[in-house]
């Protein structure tokens, strides 16, 4: 039977994970090694993992490839990658190291068909496509890039339709506001994302518990439940533990 | 040796771990001598059909390949998109494939959305030495799938797995002779799928 994955997104800084608040990087609060926690999760035997380097799109870096092979010489589950990947070559690179596949943000929305080429050389389902989105004060839904840092003039309709008609493979979308507050996940956001695009969604942002998954259960598309605070904190005080759901 | 096709798409890296953790024969190449020289071979693939087969042209593989596989007979796996190629056609492109199993890899229209990315159980339709029915109770029946096209086999004699997405149920694996396909990826299913290449790398 299938069933959607249960993904922890760990988030790297300066080689080490993090896990922000609301996209604040100031206030991102150190959890470990990435090494640490794959042998963790390895053990868990989790269904895949997300690795987002925060700091690479803002200071025109990519996600670094040494430690991108580090993880893939140690996970025994699928992982997807990201952080500032910019063209061809560097997806070929990361694919070719270990990474499943790449997931694609800032330059997916600054570079025209970017996320085209991309298909067209690695097939659809290698490709994931990001959108980070935050409410303005009308209530509008924006679509920030940058590690949320800069907002885009896009329509959220849009640039789904754009993002599913380039040939992505999944969407993987982020409520800033949410991010890291355990306010569990924004189902109208979710419930909008999925009527406005036919290709498979992965929600992140406020889970707050494994519990938070049934919520989203009976929304269409959803190939995966996305997740940070909960996979690495335990317990009221936020002690850095990696956890993962029984099955 | 065994070889793991270097054809420019795939996870090699991640094949290569789980082949080193039970053999030390065993390299990556696109040599093709190191082709021919192989006791056994491991197709790997993720991507794009037309790409897939345009690669494996403009390396000069196809006929290396055809060779060992047809009249040496040597044992070949095909992972995901390697499996796809070894079939006749796909509707992903206008590239012919190797041809050695009769079928072709066609678009999933299914309910559910594709790509299938995810968890999911198989079915053994023959008895075979890749997988038997006492792997899949010792271990977590789960392979790990990412795919949008899927196999049609002509003959049904050459089916050996069985999975269903939605509503459809494809073959997630073949075999004919000493040719095997999986569209999963054994290498990234933990312990099912360690056993499934120890079984090709030690059974077949």
């Amino acid at each position: 039977m299938f069933r959607p994955r249960r993904i922890p997104v760990l988030l790297l800084k300066n080689q080490g994970l993090v896990k922000t608040n609301k996209f604040d990087k100031k206030k991102a609060r150190y959890i470990g090694d990435p090494m640490n926690a794959v042998k963790i999760f390895n053990d868990l035997r989790a269904d895949e993992l997300v690795f987002l380097d925060i700091d690479a799109s803002i200071n025109n870096n990519t996600i670094n490839y040494d430690l991108v092979k580090d993880i893939a010489d140690e996970a025994f589950m699928p992982f997807a990658v990201g952080g500032g990947i910019k063209n061809i070559k560097q997806v070929e690179t990361l694919l070719k190291i270990g990474a499943e596949r790449v997931i694609i943000n800032t330059n997916a929305i600054i570079k025209k068909n970017f996320i085209k080429e991309l298909v067209s050389e690695f097939g659809s389902s290698s490709v994931i496509v990001s959108l980070d989105i935050k409410k303005n004060i009308f209530g509008t839904n924006k679509i920030y890039h940058s590690c949320g840092t800069k907002k885009s003039d896009l329509n959220l309709v849009d640039y789904l339709k754009y993002v599913e008609n380039q040939g992505a493979g999944e969407i993987f979308f982020q409520s800033i506001s949410n991010d890291g507050t355990y306010k569990g996940y924004d189902i109208d956001l979710v419930k909008f994302v999925s009527e406005n695009t036919t290709i498979p969604i992965i929600p992140c942002g406020g889970c707050s518990s494994f519990e938070d998954f049934k919520h989203l259960s009976s929304i269409d598309g959803i190939n995966g439940y996305a997740a940070g605070s909960v996979f690495v904190f335990f317990g009221p005080r936020k002690a850095v533990l990696i956890n993962y759901p029984e099955k | 040796m065994i070889v793991i096709i270097d054809y420019g798409l795939g996870n090699l890296r991640s094949i290569l771990k789980v082949c080193k953790s039970l053999t030390d024969q065993v390299i990556i190449s696109s040599n093709k001598k190191d082709i021919d020289n192989a006791s056994k071979i491991i197709l790997p693939g993720v991507g794009h059909f037309e790409t897939a087969m345009k690669n494996l042209n403009s390396l000069g593989l196809i006929d290396i390949l055809n060779h060992n596989a047809l009249i040496k007979n040597k044992p070949i796996l095909g992972i995901c998109l390697g499996m796809q190629i070894m079939t006749s056609f796909s509707e992903e492109g206008s590239q012919i494939g190797l041809d050695w199993i009769k079928g072709n890899a066609s678009a999933m229209k299914v309910k559910l959305r594709v790509p299938q990315v995810g968890w999911n159980s198989v079915k053994i339709q023959k008895i075979n030495k890749l997988l038997s029915t006492s792997d899949i109770i010792s271990n977590r029946n789960e392979f790990f799938f990412v795919h949008s096209y899927f196999v049609n086999l002509k003959d049904k004699k050459d089916g050996l797995f069985e999975t269903t997405y939605s509503n459809k149920t494809f073959y997630s694996g073949f075999s004919k002779n000493n040719i095997y396909g999986v569209q999963f990826h054994p290498e990234k299913s933990y312990e099912i799928g360690v056993k499934l290449i120890s079984n090709f790398i030690k059974n077949v």
